[in-house]
């Protein structure tokens, strides 16, 4: 039966309810859950992309006066947190969410209230931090937030009381989806799913959990001791009182060196399904590809002090960091090599995803070259806090995360919408975005090495810096424009783009078997997986003959999951007339994150002196929590069968 | 409930568990996953204390006196350790007591024949043990807390008072929330009985509960015993 998808199907409820905006309050389908982290996300990538369209206009020549230093200071803080923890880690979530069940076969994750939970905290959590910057108290002190600096006596006022309180927030969310996504990968995969078969994003993301469980937690506390200094007079960030100037650096960046291995490894999962699809051969050196990820999770937790190297650690610290960090060099270098060779002898296919996926390659190579030249600490001295630096990061965060990103939602769209993109507009979208990005942050390795220091409001003439922030500052205009091309072709192609047939791009993992979009079941019957490639094992055997096939895995899970071998499914039916009970959507986990922030608010009220409100404020807040956590917990997940 | 609600529909195999690709109960995953963030949140609160260790610019200190100048007053070293000891005994007999409750009630449907099989097998009793035991421990916590306030030992007196109150109270409110958790468990058993299908319910309980008693085993060895 052919299906033409004419308007997305999400899962439903009991009662057949499809759409309206109670089925998206109470849903508890990751694939819907997938769609309102993409939205969100979107929405505050935009509002960052807005933040640095201002600084580049502030920028843009000498002594400019378009705002003021404390704006300034509010405007990049905003730009680092906004794009960092509310666009790209939740675009990141949208793909675990939505792909991760199917990819391994699956009808969802292990926790669908859970999940439904994270996504309304990073909702709240995020209007939470940026809705300060409209009356002037957002966070001010760098999205890293350097202690003494960020102590009460150093920056009075709510600012900074904003950023710890919603990082704090984010990272309940990221730590919730983390338990979730590892039970789900460890747990629900289909029969003869076994790890080396997984495809490559579902493993990057499986890597990501493990680097999200074990670094939110140190930001959890460095957060915590800045809470309770600014809030309760302790004395862990007080140099007076004996502090450590550094403890702050040191907890952060424990944490903050495997979060930016947190932004990267999905973008590095999404370019892995994207390459070989559109090469029509496998990838090149699967188990190296797994394994360099594992190591760069791994060895990601041992750099953290190259982000010190100018303040003073010594001789051997700097050393042994310098020796780690050009050791991270490597498993990264190895997956541009086998991305490179997976092209080569390929038959090339440039959808818009292949090229932003090859765009990828080339622009984290940059990157990463000046990544490793920050690995000697005698070069990174020059280089710390100028805008070479912010080449760099720039380089791997957009040329290397977005470009992922990009790639995954042109890739990945007509899965999710059950339309195509518009190719055309995505070259333009492309071309643009590669020429942009370039303009914008290649000329910072100049102005960097020069001496333009970083976070500064202005400049003087004739320091050699006014050419490159000219050519900055255009480059980032014409990001504008080539972002509002993809804005435009996202939401045009969602009601009027080309109905999308179930497998597009001819791919080779299972979430291509079934309808475009999914049912609401995903899978009528679970399928028996006996390679890596199991929809080419179908379709174009000859790809696939080098690797092992073989019944591993089966076993008595056949008959326990009542699984039936690969299959494509093109119907579209309803889970009732299958027999497939689903969760009952509910309303419980988005009021335990309302409470949440409800008693988080309250803590502002009391750096106010407004004890009442700061107290009515926590009691309410505790109260919903407790109250629906309760009722959530007592409730079943699925009504009896 | 079931060991992965959204694979329920598949036919159960022959434990009576529905498929999951380890065998294993996706809560008891998740507890693990969550258990090893929570080691990750102790040991930056250990790893800070440690570094703050002896870097107090005035007194009460943990195991010196302090004598003017560098404080008013003569003080004595401000950790009592044969109390903490003590409270560290009731902690860790709270996990046998853990440990009998989770047996009591997955045999609950055994036979009892002797007096001592219906004591070992009372799941409500080794509950409330383990709850009083907790609860116990948080007493001898709240009892140290103030005495060293009077003391002149505050959260903000100086970097130990800061690291030391921070850390054995984020220990602290973890036991607590356990007490609560055991507390609402044995309620459940009060109100319809916990029968050996709830055993994963109490085993998750159970790992969290021993984490934490870990956790303390490494405080009062860091914090107390090593000088």
């Amino acid at each position: 039966m052919a299906t033409v998808a004419v308007s997305p199907t999400y899962a439903g409820t009991e009662s057949g309810e499809h759409t309206g905006l109670w089925s998206w309050l109470t849903t508890v389908d990751h694939k819907r859950i997938g769609v309102l982290y993409l939205y969100t996300s979107l929405f505050f990538f935009l509002f960052g992309g807005l933040e640095a369209v201002i600084i580049r206009a502030q920028l843009m020549g000498p002594n400019k006066t378009l705002v003021s230093a404390e704006m300034f200071n509010q405007l990049f803080t905003m730009h680092g947190t906004t794009m960092v923890f509310l666009a790209i880690m939740p675009l990141s979530a949208a793909f675990f969410n939505f792909l991760i069940p199917l990819q391994i076969g699956a009808r969802d994750v292990a926790f669908p209230r859970l999940n439904a939970f994270s996504y309304w905290v990073y909702l709240f959590g995020g209007l939470f931090i940026t809705l300060p910057i409209f009356f002037n108290a957002a966070p001010d002190g760098g999205w890293f937030g350097y202690a003494p600096l960020t102590t009460r006596q150093f920056s009075p006022g709510l600012h900074i009381d904003f950023w710890v309180l919603g990082i704090q927030i984010l990272g309940i969310s990221s730590l919730a989806a983390a338990f979730n996504f590892i039970t789900t990968i460890v747990n629900m995969r289909a029969p003869g799913m076994n790890l080396m078969r997984m495809p490559m994003f579902t493993w990057m993301s499986f890597v990501v959990q493990f680097l999200v469980v074990l670094a939110f937690p140190v930001i959890t506390i460095a957060l915590f001791f800045l809470q309770f200094d600014r809030f309760f007079g302790t004395n862990f960030y007080e140099i007076g009182a004996g502090g450590d100037p550094l403890l702050w650096q040191h907890l952060f960046w424990i944490f903050g060196h495997p979060e930016v291995y947190i932004l990267i490894l999905p973008a590095f999962g999404l370019v892995s399904e994207v390459l070989p699809t559109n090469s029509k051969k496998p990838l090149f050196g699967y188990p190296v590809m797994v394994y360099s990820g594992i190591l760069i999770g791994f060895l990601g937790f041992g750099v953290w002090a190259h982000h010190m190297f100018s303040v003073g650690m010594g001789p051997i610290a700097d050393t042994v960091f310098g020796l780690t960090t050009l050791l991270i060099g490597i498993p990264t270098g190895v997956k541009i090599f086998n991305w490179i060779f997976t092209m080569w002898g390929g038959s090339i296919r440039f959808t818009t995803a292949m090229k932003f996926a090859i765009g990828l390659v080339a622009l984290f190579t940059i990157g990463g070259i000046s990544g490793v030249s920050h690995a000697a600490p005698p070069a990174d001295l020059q280089q710390t806090d100028t805008y070479y630096i912010v080449a760099h990061f720039h380089y791997v965060l957009f040329g290397g995360s977005i470009m992922g990103i990009f790639a995954g939602i042109y890739h990945y769209f007509p899965k999710m919408f059950g339309r195509m993109m518009s190719e055309k507009l995505g070259n333009w979208h492309f071309w643009l975005n590669f020429i942009a990005m370039n303009l914008t942050f290649f000329p910072m390795h100049f102005s960097g090495l020069l001496g333009m220091p970083r976070r500064i409001y202005t400049y003087d003439a004739g320091q050699g810096w006014d050419t490159f922030n000219l050519i900055s500052s255009i480059g980032a205009f014409m990001l504008v424009l080539s972002t509002a091309i993809f804005v435009w072709n996202f939401f045009r192609s969602k009601t009027h783009g080309a109905p999308a047939p179930d497998n597009p791009w001819d791919a080779a993992t299972l979430e291509w078997s079934i309808p475009s979009p999914p049912p609401e079941y995903n899978f009528a019957e679970i399928p028996l997986v006996e390679s890596r490639y199991p929809l080419w094992d179908l379709t174009h055997p000859e790809r696939t003959s080098e690797i092992p096939h073989t019944h591993e895995g089966w076993g008595d899970q056949e008959k326990a999951a009542d699984a039936k071998p690969v299959h494509i499914e093109r119907d579209r039916r309803s889970a009732k007339e299958l027999g497939i009970p689903m969760p009952t959507p509910t309303i419980k986990p988005l009021f335990v994150a309302a409470g949440i922030i409800v008693m988080l608010s309250g803590l502002i009220f009391i750096h106010k002196d407004n004890k009442t409100a700061a107290f009515s404020l926590i009691a309410i807040g505790a109260a919903m929590i407790i109250g629906f956590i309760y009722a959530w917990v007592t409730t079943p997940l699925e009504p009896e069968h | 409930m079931s060991a992965s609600p959204a694979l329920d529909h598949i036919e159960a195999g022959p434990h009576g568990h529905h498929y999951t690709t380890t065998g294993l109960d996706s809560r008891k995953i998740a507890v693990w996953a969550f258990i090893g963030s929570e080691c990750m949140l102790f040991a930056s609160l250990i790893s800070t204390y440690l570094i703050y260790k002896g870097r107090s610019v005035v007194g009460p200190f943990p195991h010196e006196p302090c004598s003017p100048p560098v404080c008013a007053t003569a003080l004595k070293p401000i950790l009592n350790i044969p109390v903490t000891s003590a409270s560290t005994f009731v902690l860790l007999m709270s996990s046998l007591a853990m440990v009998l409750a989770l047996a009591a009630v997955e045999n609950r449907n055994l036979p009892k024949y002797t007096l001592g099989d219906r004591i070992l097998g009372s799941s409500k009793l080794w509950l409330w043990m383990t709850c009083i035991l907790g609860a116990t421990f948080l007493g001898f916590q709240s009892y140290e807390f103030t005495s060293f306030v009077h003391e002149g030992l505050s959260i903000r007196t100086n970097l130990f008072g800061s690291s030391f109150f921070t850390l054995t109270g984020f220990h602290g409110a973890h036991v607590t929330v356990g007490v609560i958790w055991l507390g609402t468990l044995l309620a459940i058993d009060y109100k319809r009985g916990l029968e050996p299908g709830d055993a994963i319910n109490v085993d998750i309980a159970a790992l969290y509960w021993h984490f934490v008693d870990v956790v303390w085993i490494a405080i009062f060895t860091l914090v107390y015993l090593i000088k």
